[in-house]
């Protein structure tokens, strides 16, 4: 929203301020304003009051004429013009020689083989319209060689105050309340807003005018006749453009001026379309055409302005195009009110119409002021066009109030939420500044929020600390350290557990950490082949290629790695994230965070890097919780895992999360030459393995033996088992040195390590525990190799 | 024998010429000094000899076994040196010029701002907490003090789900939760809540360079019986000064949120600048950075903490934003993108 500081100066006397620094201070104190300050007029000098004296067709031109111009100087000057208006007597807006007009300064100059001693201007070339399509027209009675600067308010200091700042002050929709925080913040005295008494119209008939529906607050209306005037006066006009609005006609001027000065959004009806005003909404939806011709949906839930049973606008957002204001209009009907601001804003979003009345009644308008805007209005109006007649009675329902906010604190409440000192005296003379009334007793306080700030804004004492201290000035604030007991803070252990999972991902294994999105991304997963599994869906996502979260984080790693074939021949990369399996039995989501590791090689054999991956969850785990893995060959359920080789990863009996090969299908997609292979585990499922605490061995000062033993054997499975079993505590250490495969079959080498802590082992002993192990494997069918 | 002596000598040299390498020395050294040797026969053979002819003799022959011994001796250390120097020969000089093969793995960049952010908290005493994605309405609005029909709950701007939860669209989200986690040490045995809670939040929007539906926030509390809008102050300039590594001057303006009073709008000087004005700062010499204020008291006590006796205060910092800020990150949508030529290049950098 632009704001004038002449329109401000209106109401609050700002002479010897500095108008930057109070700018700059209502940024700090009130609501941001913008870094782009206009300075407007300030590259204008030397326009006048011009009176074209004569007018003659130019002899070499069709377009331009020869004009004879009083400036105010001894002699009319001779100019040469192209404006299709010009017409004698007529006084405009004159740039004389020297004068200048942003970057251009008016020098004698020959049009056509005439000299032109000066400009005569349209309203665009002085900046305070963008009419363009003839020059000025000034009607006011000022003699020529006035400077006009110092009879228009061309000269003007705009600022723009971010919208999203106000939301919740609907005081500040208009220069009005804007003037008081100026006139707080300078410590001068606010000046009432000048108002036409409409008590002598109190014995003229009222309107006929009844709200049906809770969502109107107050609605108040009033009927003039006669009014000649046309065209707003050239200040009002120059207000609005440097607003941001265009002049239209006069009365539709008048309510937008109206508007940007109090806040209040108004509507004028022609009088003899509206003559039963309704407040009422519609059970059936039908459609109607607002002013700028748009046919609107209208639904049950629309409040609407009603002639009797016919629409004639929509309450607070736009008025109906068969009840506008036309040419022949000569008795007009009023509209001053409040509305349900929750009611505007909805009907506002179903419309997809935001107007500057909608935007300004869903910040809960003060319903107190409906009246004052028609007293207003109707003084401007009379100001300008004193013919007017008002042929009805103020006409005014006042159906909901907002209740009235009191509030009482003491000082000791301030100085806590503050922790700063702030006398008393201070707090009284801001509150007051600020339109509260105040009541101060010794160290207590009481407060009556004024209606503008008590539709929602000001409700507790909170709100009270923030506008002592928002003008007292947050940069004045002494600011401290708080005193508060120490205790030791604990680290979460799953969090402990992610960080060191990423330190060794990254330092370790050299991978890279990747994020990605919590829903399937239709298309990337088509491209791979991968289905979208069914699973909770986004009720509302604008993009229609995302609809359903996401069950693993695997899939959306595949995409992302096929992202990246051409980075390099070898790479890993892991994701720590979010995925959704389904409902709870409460039908909440099932949310689970996943360590998700994809590696990709063309440098590897796809059984190499399926070991890699493998060692590197075990390694995870013996790091992280001094603990072994297991694993269980699983079938494979979705469309991107590998038939064979998918096993789900155990610890402690308990189900981690899975390691698989990529599905041929899927991984041919992504590169034809690459192996793949993949990982996710449950993180709150890792942190939860209880960490086997160290114990230290002391190691045996007495030579140990190894033996070599190799069986013929597919899997390793049973040897481990075997080994396990024959639980002998001079068997230190197994370890597989190699796997073969030739005429007799695979086989399996594997060196045990045996040493006693206190003697040199014989080889009976070791011999006992080996045989063991043979005879037990022998049973199983897995015999040694010859 | 004389003779014989003679002629072992010209034979020991001769052969001694052609030995190359420390085995064949060896073998010669047995074939003329061990027990089966042709001088330890020649010793052997001056048993018949007597006398006088077998004292000289012996001489004689004892000191040839010492010259065999010593001219062994020598050429053992000979070859020794020259086997060094063919190991050393062998041996190429290294080029260092050549480049390293780096191959280093990498953190997200927002991880890196993360841990960077939760250092300077931890170091303060607060402590980090995790929370849900998916979130209730209750969490995400109604416990914020977001009335029904405010703005922020419309459609447009929330993933909500079908089974009517939603995509939190903030990390105050857990603020309700972290006060009910907290409040029995505060009122029981006066521990201040001191929590920060860095989290991925969702919004309903278009991607483009500068707007993500999916980026990261970081969102710190702070609650005891006398917290003050002074303190909020002093730690938010303690904590930016940490968290940016210089000092940095702070700004509040009033800004409007529902879940604290007064809120703020804070910002820093400008870091390209220094609050001189620059095109990044549009020359106010000022960056809005984050959100803050006093927790509003229904927000207090819906959590469980009567505001009457506690006070505290709640800020929001963009991950996402100041990871962008650091790094020069241009587009917003690299973060998440997947791209490894984008991704890749950040290592760790405590």
């Amino acid at each position: 929203m632009f704001l004038s500081m002449n329109w401000i100066g209106d109401f609050v006397d700002l002479s010897g301020l500095d108008k930057n620094a109070l700018i700059h201070q209502f940024s700090l104190s009130t609501a941001e304003v913008e870094n782009e300050i206009f300075y407007k007029g300030s590259d204008i000098d030397g326009v006048v009051v011009g009176q074209i004296v004569s007018v003659q067709p130019h002899p070499e031109s069709k377009k331009l004429h020869l004009l004879k111009v009083d400036a105010g100087g001894a002699e009319p000057v001779d100019v040469v013009c192209g404006a299709p208006n010009v017409r004698e007597g007529m006084k405009t807006a004159f740039a004389k020689v020297g004068a200048r007009l942003g970057d251009i300064t008016i020098a004698p100059r020959p049009l056509a083989g005439h000299m032109s001693n000066g400009m005569c201007c349209s309203e665009k070339e002085i900046g305070i319209s963008d009419d363009h399509s003839g020059i000025m027209d000034i009607t006011d009675d000022v003699p020529n060689g006035t400077d006009l600067k110092s009879i228009y308010g061309i000269e003007d200091i705009i600022f723009e105050v971010d919208n999203k700042s106000i939301t919740n002050r609907p005081d500040l929709w208009g220069h009005y309340g804007v003037a008081r925080e100026f006139a707080t913040l300078a410590g001068r005295p606010l000046k009432p807003i000048e108002t036409l008494d409409l008590t002598p119209y109190d014995g003229l008939p009222k309107i006929d005018m009844k709200i049906l529906d809770p969502l109107c607050q107050r609605y108040s209306a009033l009927q003039v006749e006669n009014i000649t005037t046309t065209v707003s006066p050239v200040d009002m006009r120059i207000r609005l453009y440097y607003c941001g609005m265009r002049a239209i006609n006069f009365l539709a001027d008048l309510t937008n001026y109206l508007m940007l000065e109090m806040g209040q959004p108004m509507h004028a009806f022609d009088s003899r379309k509206v003559t039963k005003i309704r407040i009422r909404r519609f059970d059936e939806p039908f459609t109607f055409q607002t002013l700028d011709g748009v046919e609107r949906h209208i639904d049950e839930n629309t409040l609407m302005i009603c002639n009797d049973d016919t629409p004639v606008a929509i309450a607070g957002i736009m008025g109906g195009l068969d009840s506008e204001i036309v040419d022949d209009t000569t008795s007009l009907t009023l509209e001053s009110a409040t509305f349900d601001p929750v009611s505007i804003r909805k009907s506002t979003v179903r419309l997809s119409h935001r107007t500057d009345a909608s935007m300004r009644y869903e910040k809960s308008l003060d319903p107190e002021m409906t009246v004052t805007a028609i007293a207003r209005f109707m003084k401007l109006l009379m100001d300008t066009d004193p013919g007017a007649k008002v042929t009805s009675s103020l006409t005014d329902e006042y159906a909901f109030h907002y209740p009235p906010v009191e509030l009482s604190f003491d000082k000791a409440y301030v100085d806590r939420y503050t922790g700063i000192e702030i006398d008393n005296s201070t707090i009284v003379k801001t509150l007051t500044a600020l339109g509260f009334g105040v009541e101060n007793t010794g160290d207590s306080f009481k407060v009556k929020v004024p209606s503008w700030r008590a539709t929602k804004d000001v409700t507790i004492k909170a709100d009270i600390i923030e506008e002592i201290t928002r003008i007292y000035g947050y940069d004045n604030f002494d600011v401290h350290t708080a005193v508060s007991p120490l205790y030791p803070v604990r680290a979460a252990a799953e969090k402990t557990v992610e960080d060191k999972l990423k330190d060794m991902l990254v330092k370790r294994f050299s991978l890279h950490e990747l994020h990605s999105y919590v829903w399937a991304y239709y298309d990337d997963y088509k491209r791979l082949g991968i289905e979208v599994e069914p699973n909770v869906d986004l009720a509302n996502a604008s993009n229609p290629n995302i609809k359903t979260l996401r069950r693993s984080i695997v899939p959306t790693q595949l995409c992302q790695v096929k992202l990246n074939t051409g980075y390099g021949p070898a790479f890993g990369v892991f994701e720590i994230g979010r995925v959704v399996n389904g409902l709870d039995e409460d039908g909440l989501c099932v949310e689970q965070k996943k360590l998700c590791v994809t590696l990709f090689s063309k440098l590897e054999s796809l059984e190499s890097l399926y070991f890699r991956l493998r060692d590197m969850a075990a390694v995870l785990v013996a790091d992280i919780r001094h603990k072994s893995l297991s694993y269980e060959k699983i079938e494979a359920t979705h469309s991107y895992q590998h038939p064979k080789n998918l096993n789900a990863i155990l610890c402690d009996g308990v189900c981690l999360g899975e390691i698989g090969v990529v599905h041929p299908t899927v991984g041919q997609k992504i590169d034809k030459k690459a192996a793949i292979v993949f990982m996710e585990l449950d993180v709150a499922k890792l942190t939860q393995v209880e960490p086997e605490p160290i114990v230290y061995e002391e190691p045996s000062k007495y030579p140990g033996m190894e033996v070599d033993m190799t069986f013929l054997a597919d899997r390793y499975e049973p040897i481990e088992k075997a080994i396990a079993a024959a639980n002998s505590p001079i068997l230190k250490k197994a370890r597989v040195t190699g796997t073969y495969a030739d005429e007799a079959g695979k086989s399996i080498t594997v060196r045990l390590t045996f040493s006693h802590n206190e003697r040199t082992l014989t080889r009976e002993e070791v011999m006992a525990v080996t045989d063991g192990i043979v005879d037990a494997l022998a049973k199983e069918g897995v015999a040694l190799k010859a | 024998m004389n003779q014989e002596i003679a002629a072992l000598t010209e034979k020991f040299e001769a052969e001694l010429k052609k030995i190359e390498n420390a085995l064949d020395l060896e073998n010669m050294r047995v074939a003329y000094l061990g027990k089966k040797g042709s001088v330890t026969a020649l010793l052997k053979s001056m048993g018949t000899l007597s006398g006088e002819a077998r004292r000289e003799l012996g001489q004689e022959v004892n000191e040839l076994k010492d010259r065999v011994a010593e001219r062994i001796a020598v050429r053992k250390e000979e070859l020794q040196a020259l086997e060094l120097k063919r190991q050393i020969d062998a041996v190429d000089e290294f080029d260092l010029s050549l480049p390293p093969v780096l191959d280093r793995g990498s953190y997200h960049p927002i991880t890196l701002v993360q841990r960077q952010c939760e250092r300077v908290f931890k170091s303060m005493g607060f402590t980090v907490e995790d929370y849900k994605e998916v979130v209730s309405d209750y969490e995400c609005f109604e416990s914020l003090n977001i009335p029904k029909f405010h703005p922020a709950r419309d459609m447009q701007d929330t993933y909500y789900l079908e089974n009517g939860q939603l995509l939190k669209s903030q990390t105050s989200a857990a603020q309700n939760a972290i006060y009910r986690k907290y409040r029995k040490a505060l009122i029981e045995d006066g521990t201040p809540i001191k929590a920060i809670f860095p989290g991925r939040c969702f919004r309903n929007e278009a991607t483009d360079a500068c707007h993500e539906n999916t980026f990261f926030q970081m969102e710190g509390v702070m609650v005891d019986r006398n917290i003050s809008i002074s303190n909020l102050i002093f730690f938010m300039k303690t904590m930016l000064s940490e968290v940016f590594e210089r000092d940095i001057k702070v700004r509040l303006r009033p800004g409007f949120f529902p879940f604290v009073e007064p809120g703020f709008e804070l910002d820093i000087n400008c870091l390209i600048c220094g609050g001189e004005g620059c095109p990044s700062c549009k020359h106010s010499g000022w960056l809005e950075l984050c959100p803050c204020g006093m927790i509003h008291p229904e927000v207090l006590r819906m959590g469980g903490i009567d505001p009457e006796e506690y006070t505290g205060f709640a800020f929001g910092l963009g991950l996402t934003r100041l990871a962008m800020m650091k790094y020069g990150i241009a587009d917003i949508r690299d973060l998440n993108g997947g791209s490894l030529a984008s991704m890749c290049q950040f290592t760790d950098d405590e």
